[in-house]
């Protein structure tokens, strides 16, 4: 179980709104989903390394010369609210 | 050649035809359309289906293909193609399933489209649950998809609408993506072949991402030879996706008649205890037994943090939802939902545009990343991840290939489990183990239980696809089933 007051600490550090029916739920459902995943938390792993990447690929490095890119015009197509050659967005608080 | 015969070909037969100039790309391109317009009522596999764009792009193949020679045309090329809506198609709308690209059309093609050929027959964009998570299809905001060998039932998922597309003869062949058995359980459950190559083996350039370190994009085919020639045609190293591995495309249908005589084969037997409806053990036990016949070595192997890998998955995939669903904010692209300030703005779009299961992964990965939790979460996961890892690694000093069932049941009744995230979760049991080794996974059609499909996964070492292959084309054989359209 996850107490209400941290689900919603969670929402806030994840930027998601939620209702309070949403928040009464997920206290449950991560609750019973954290309470399923604790057995890892049962195994010795002391010294063993964790693993990010499968193949263990080290830094893949590139020339850095000036490339082919999106033009202003495409980057901007898809915005919700473009200003002028910009990305508009409110008031930032 | 009618529209019925052409739709009873393989995507391999089909392609030869049309090189061959017996068929045009045109009538296969309205075949597919065709059967779209007849059998989508029932299915809903798409989200986009884009009709006019298949006609275009076969009309462009058979004019290139009619100047002499083959016109650069490659041989696959013409073979109408369902794309996962997951996938950036340029110009053409892209949701992902979710609410929060609802009207969102890219400015770029996802590598492996351009890969398979300047004019990509594309019969549509497939269905899928949300943003890749979920494993039966009802996570999509554009309703949920049918089983087509039995339309109460679950499709699968989350390539769920690629998987019912190619069962029901909606085009002749799929991409879906495999993050921890998207493209195998669907395939799974919809009698089909579903293969996720070795992690780096094909770029996942605009490919919408869910967990960056296990997802791949893999075919969705009626049979194995289809899957090796979809394989070859998107397989290889992209310079636009640094994870990709140089090492060079091998051609996959060159030894896929070698047979199994002499391979040894290892039974997975954590993947076949209590947690496994005994129908689907016993297709497995039965495949193992008929590799046996076709000369294979077949043994037990036990890969002990196995137990431990759906539990791994629950955690790091969730971690990577949460990091890469956070670049859907409503200020470049989707869904904006209007504010006063910018914290409001990111907090009511994130709201509206995301669904419940979204919403559940992301606090569940924020929670698993968050101060004071990271060691003994995420970190334990990712070490738990290693030891799959050498688990791995010491079966295949053994065995050549793996084998286990792909899905711990057969297709389920539509509604029976999205109440129950946790019993959801169930269904990726025997295909996060290949996810977070990180190595070649494919399931082929084994047999049937209580009439529906049920497949078995075959998973060799990093990048040994072509033994993979070799042995689902064996395992196929063994099982003799033959593909049918559904619903006839």
């Amino acid at each position: 179980m996850i107490s209400e007051e941290e689900v919603r600490h969670v929402a806030e550090l994840a930027r998601l709104g939620l209702s309070e029916e949403e928040v009464s739920r997920m206290s449950g459902e991560l609750g019973a989903i954290l309470d399923s995943v604790e057995k890892i938390g049962g195994l010795d792993l002391s010294g063993v390394r964790p693993t990010a990447n499968p193949l263990a690929a080290v830094n893949v490095l590139r020339p850095d010369e000036p490339r082919e890119e999106l033009s202003r015009e495409e980057a901007l197509s898809p915005a919700p609210e473009p200003e002028g050659d910009l990305f508009g967005v409110p008031r930032i608080d | 050649m009618g529209a019925g015969e052409l739709l009873k070909l393989s995507a391999r037969e089909l392609s030869g035809k049309i090189t061959s100039r017996e068929v045009s790309a045109r009538e296969a391109a309205e075949a597919a359309n065709d059967r779209v317009s007849e059998a989508e009522g029932g299915i809903n596999a798409f989200i986009t289906p884009t009709p006019e764009i298949a006609l275009d792009r076969a009309g462009r193949i058979d004019s290139r293909l009619s100047n002499g020679g083959s016109g650069g045309v490659k041989p696959w090329e013409g073979v109408p193609l369902v794309v996962k809506d997951n996938l950036s198609t340029k110009g053409v709308r892209t949701t992902a399933g979710s609410k929060m690209l609802e009207g969102f059309e890219p400015v770029y093609d996802a590598t492996v489209l351009g890969r398979f050929g300047e004019d990509l027959v594309m019969v549509g964009k497939a269905n899928c649950d949300e943003f890749a998570m979920g494993s039966s299809n009802e996570n999509s905001a554009y309703g949920v998809v049918h089983n087509p060998w039995d339309t109460t039932r679950v499709p699968g998922g989350s390539s769920g609408g690629s998987a019912a597309a190619v069962a029901a003869g909606e085009g002749w062949w799929a991409l879906g993506s495999d993050t921890g058995g998207s493209v195998r359980q669907p395939a799974s459950l919809c009698g089909v072949v579903g293969l996720k190559p070795t992690y780096g083996r094909v770029s996942r350039y605009g490919l919408i991402a869910f967990g960056s370190s296990l997802d791949q994009i893999g075919p969705i085919t009626r049979d194995v030879r289809d899957s090796a020639m979809l394989l070859g045609a998107i397989a290889g190293r992209d310079p636009r996706d640094s994870t990709t591995a140089a090492a060079a495309v091998p051609d996959y249908l060159a030894t896929i008649e070698d047979g199994v005589e002499g391979l040894k084969v290892g039974l997975v037997t954590e993947l076949m205890d209590e947690r496994i409806d005994p129908g689907v053990r016993q297709v497995t036990q039965r495949m193992a037994d008929g590799l046996r016949e076709a000369g294979a070595e077949v043994g037990e192997v036990t890969l002990p943090h196995t137990y431990y890998a759906l539990e791994a998955y629950y955690i790091i995939s969730p971690a990577e939802i949460s990091s890469n669903l956070a670049r859907f904010d409503g200020v470049r692209y989707g869904l904006r939902e209007p504010a006063e300030g910018v914290h409001e703005m990111y907090r009511r779009t994130r709201d509206a545009g995301f669904g419940p299961e979204a919403k559940r992964r992301i606090m569940l990965g924020t929670y698993a990343l968050s101060s004071g939790y990271y060691d003994a979460y995420y970190a334990q996961a990712q070490k738990v991840r290693t030891r799959i890892i050498e688990d791995f690694r010491d079966a295949y000093a053994q065995y050549d290939v793996l084998l286990s069932p792909t899905a711990p049941s057969v297709a389920f009744e539509l509604g029976a489990k999205s109440d129950d995230p946790l019993a959801m979760y169930l269904q990726d049991i025997c295909a996060v183990p290949a996810s977070l080794a990180g190595v070649p996974a494919v399931s082929v059609p084994g047999g049937l239980s209580e009439g529906l499909p049920v497949g078995v996964q075959l998973m060799a070492n990093h990048f040994d696809e072509p033994t993979m292959l070799r042995a689902a084309r064996a395992a196929e054989k063994v099982a003799d089933l033959g593909f049918e359209i559904r619903p006839s």
